[in-house]
């Protein structure tokens, strides 16, 4: 067996659809990282790029590669676990890959005029081929259209598959959870000139995917995660899954109150945005409860360390990026101070990173031990397995100093701006231009650096772990029928 | 496990799942329709496209303990009353202009977008335009060529040339008086409108 490199022998027709996704994945990452960095040094330096590479277009590209690369992350992962979890192959391989190529050009389309078309005239042949100009969803409706094609066809793959082989609890609520993420896309899908009703539609999208559905598809991850790496008993990790799932959506569709508040919505949205996603968090503390038990249930024995070691960051970023830093400002009496400021932007870097980055980043590393031929990835890796733990810390570290510093930014803002100074544009400015604001700004870049440090370590990992590595992975059931 | 009580069995926490996701999906779906018809243009809380005729201004409501918009006398823009159909068209053109151009990955319309630029919800209103009479013509200006007109308050930050003509800024402006017109519950907090000259 040649283990000293990447033989895709190793995978099922499922998965190898899914490393192409993981692969794209991460080059997005990357892309995600270095616009961010651009759209930073905007801050600092106003003047670089002007008119060449301004802020908006950066920022766009920033954020539309994370949701892209998160989408790319979950279909992978999603067809990674299919053959395993339903004991069948995949019902249509050529059609996943046929898939795979259709999406991944359309993107590189969407970014290629996000980049150098950037905007056009107020028409609605705009919005149809250049850019939709709708935060997070800015994909032109050309590009919507084929995103809903190509997630209907990756549906039926995966809701097939099951049919033909076995369901489980994890396959019952995945296939349930991506109906509710698909669909939901629908909302976000046409134009209208009123404002309120634009963005009412449009958190429908966005909170019921981040908040709701992309929660819980993580949490089927989870649970699948925790069998493969610890060997944990697939009927604690369902029943764990089930507590998720209701405590989700039971604060999470409601909690989308709490974006009614400001948008010309009844004021009754103020009570029931406010208690509900209040609650929010609880389902989080869950999660960690769950992944740290079943860790030290089995003695922290696992088939793969990097992976376990993101699922841990998985669970404590939820808890804290999705969790705490959401709580903190999902008062009314709090959000009318610091809704739209660089609370926002604090809030958004650790929780995207935590609830998202950190399980997917997982899952990749899953993929790679198998990838080599299901080999060693425990304790005593070459060199100490330096690359994965330094990637890991810088990673972690970088994003919380981001986060850090855009809430000291964030808290200047909302005094300066908000409490003192009226909210005025003036106000804002004055804000803006404070010292202790733009303190932050500079200490969100030098994290941003050392972010960027971490995924490109990251990568250089994900491409050499494994390699030459002759020792057989340990068999999580044995280790944890040991434990 | 036989040993595992009821209220922590899967099979419970299966229906437990499945019955909180259906009653508050249930409830959404509930509230979106009294919300939906509660925000549509001409409502209460959301006037009509024609309300850019209108005189608007800000006013504290003790009772709501909280700032609210006021619809005044007549105050057409740029001089000419439309009729609704035209004030739509107009509103509309400038809501296309506003994604078009990307506005949101710098500005926020009512608190939601990027944190580069300033917040659009109340812009109509706000004092940088200097006078009521003024302002209308300010901001077109500003809109066709933002690079000689910027104005940065010590931080340097300039809105990019995004090449509107002055049709789209006209339609920009109407955009920005008719949201100005949406009661937010207050938000953005304790905001100071331009000075009003004849409020009335």
């Amino acid at each position: 067996m040649n283990v000293a490199a990447f033989n895709s022998a190793n995978l099922n027709s499922g998965q190898k659809v899914a490393v192409k996704y993981f692969a794209v994945a991460m080059i997005l990452f990357l892309a995600q990282c270095l616009f961010g960095l651009l759209a930073g040094l905007q801050f600092i330096m106003p003047d670089f790029l002007y008119n060449i590479l301004d802020f908006n277009v950066n920022r766009m590209v920033h954020i539309n590669a994370m949701v892209v690369w998160m989408l790319y992350g979950f279909i992978g992962s999603v067809y990674w676990l299919v053959e395993e979890e339903s004991g069948t192959e995949l019902v249509g391989a050529k059609l996943a890959n046929l898939n795979f190529w259709i999406l991944t050009i359309a993107v590189a389309i969407v970014v290629v005029v996000y980049l150098f078309v950037q905007t056009g005239p107020g028409t609605k042949e705009t919005l149809w081929l250049i850019n939709e100009g709708r935060e997070y969803i800015e994909a032109p409706r050309w590009a919507d259209i084929g995103i809903v094609v190509c997630v209907l066809i990756f549906f039926y793959n995966v809701a097939a598959t099951f049919m033909k082989g076995k369901w489980s609890g994890i396959s019952g609520v995945l296939v349930l959870d991506l109906v509710a993420l698909a669909g939901l896309y629908l909302a976000g899908m046409f134009y209208t000139t009123n404002i309120s009703v634009d963005q009412y539609w449009w958190w429908w999208v966005i909170h019921l995917w981040v908040e709701a559905t992309w929660e819980v598809l993580v949490g089927c991850i989870m649970a699948w995660g925790l069998m493969k790496t610890l060997g944990a008993r697939r009927k604690i990790v369902t029943t764990w899954l089930y507590i998720e799932v209701a405590l989700m959506f039971g604060s999470g569709i409601l909690g989308l109150g709490h974006h009614y508040f400001w948008i010309g919505t009844p004021e009754y949205w103020l009570s029931i945005g406010g208690f509900f996603s209040a609650l929010e968090p609880i389902p989080l503390v869950a999660m960690v409860v769950h992944a740290v038990y079943d860790s030290g249930r089995h003695n922290f024995r696992n088939s793969n360390h990097p992976a376990l070691a993101w699922l841990i960051a998985h669970a404590f970023g939820n808890f804290f990026g999705a969790g705490v830093w959401g709580f903190m400002h999902t008062l009314p009496q709090i959000n009318l101070y610091t809704h739209g400021t660089q609370w926002s932007a604090s809030h958004g870097h650790l929780a995207f990173f935590g609830a998202y980055a950190t399980i997917i980043i997982a899952m990749i590393y899953i993929a790679v031990q198998k990838w080599r031929g299901d080999v060693w990835m425990s304790a005593d890796l070459p060199d100490n397995g330096w690359k994965w733990k330094w990637s890991l810390g810088l990673l972690n570290l970088g994003v919380v100093g981001m986060t850090v510093a855009l809430l000291i930014s964030g808290y200047e803002q909302s005094f300066v701006e908000r409490a003192l100074g009226g909210s005025t544009w003036a106000a804002y400015f004055s804000a803006q231009a404070t010292p202790w604001f733009m303190q932050g700004m500079h200490w969100r870049m030098l994290f941003g650096v050392m972010t960027m440090i971490g995924v490109v370590l990251l990568l250089w990992d994900l491409v050499t772990i494994g390699k030459g590595e002759t020792r057989p992975a340990i068999d999580p059931t044995i280790a944890a029928a040991t434990a | 496990m036989a040993d595992t009580p009821w209220w922590a069995s899967e099979d419970v926490w299966r229906k437990w799942a499945i019955w909180v996701t259906a009653i508050m999906a249930v409830v959404l779906i509930f509230l979106t329709f009294d919300s939906v018809a509660t925000i549509t243009a001409g409502s209460k809380r959301v006037p009509g496209y024609d309300v850019i005729n209108k005189r608007i201004y800000y006013t504290y409501n003790a009772e709501r303990n909280m700032q609210e918009p006021v619809i005044g006398g007549d105050a057409p823009l740029f001089g000419k009353a439309l009729s609704p159909q035209e004030a739509e068209d107009l509103v509309t053109l400038g809501k296309l202009t506003v994604q078009a151009k990307n506005c949101m990955n710098c500005h926020t319309l009512l608190g939601n977008g990027a944190y580069y630029a300033p917040d659009l919800t109340k812009a109509w209103l706000d004092p940088a335009w200097g006078a009521e009479s003024v302002r209308e013509q300010l901001m077109v200006s500003f809109l066709m060529d933002p690079t000689a007109n910027a104005r940065t308050y010590g931080t340097g930050r300039r809105m990019p040339q995004l090449g509107i003509t002055e049709d789209e800024a006209r339609g920009v402006v109407a955009f920005l008086k008719w949201m100005s017109s949406i009661d937010t519950n207050g938000f953005p907090k304790g905001f100071t409108p331009i000075r009003q000259e004849d409020a009335s």
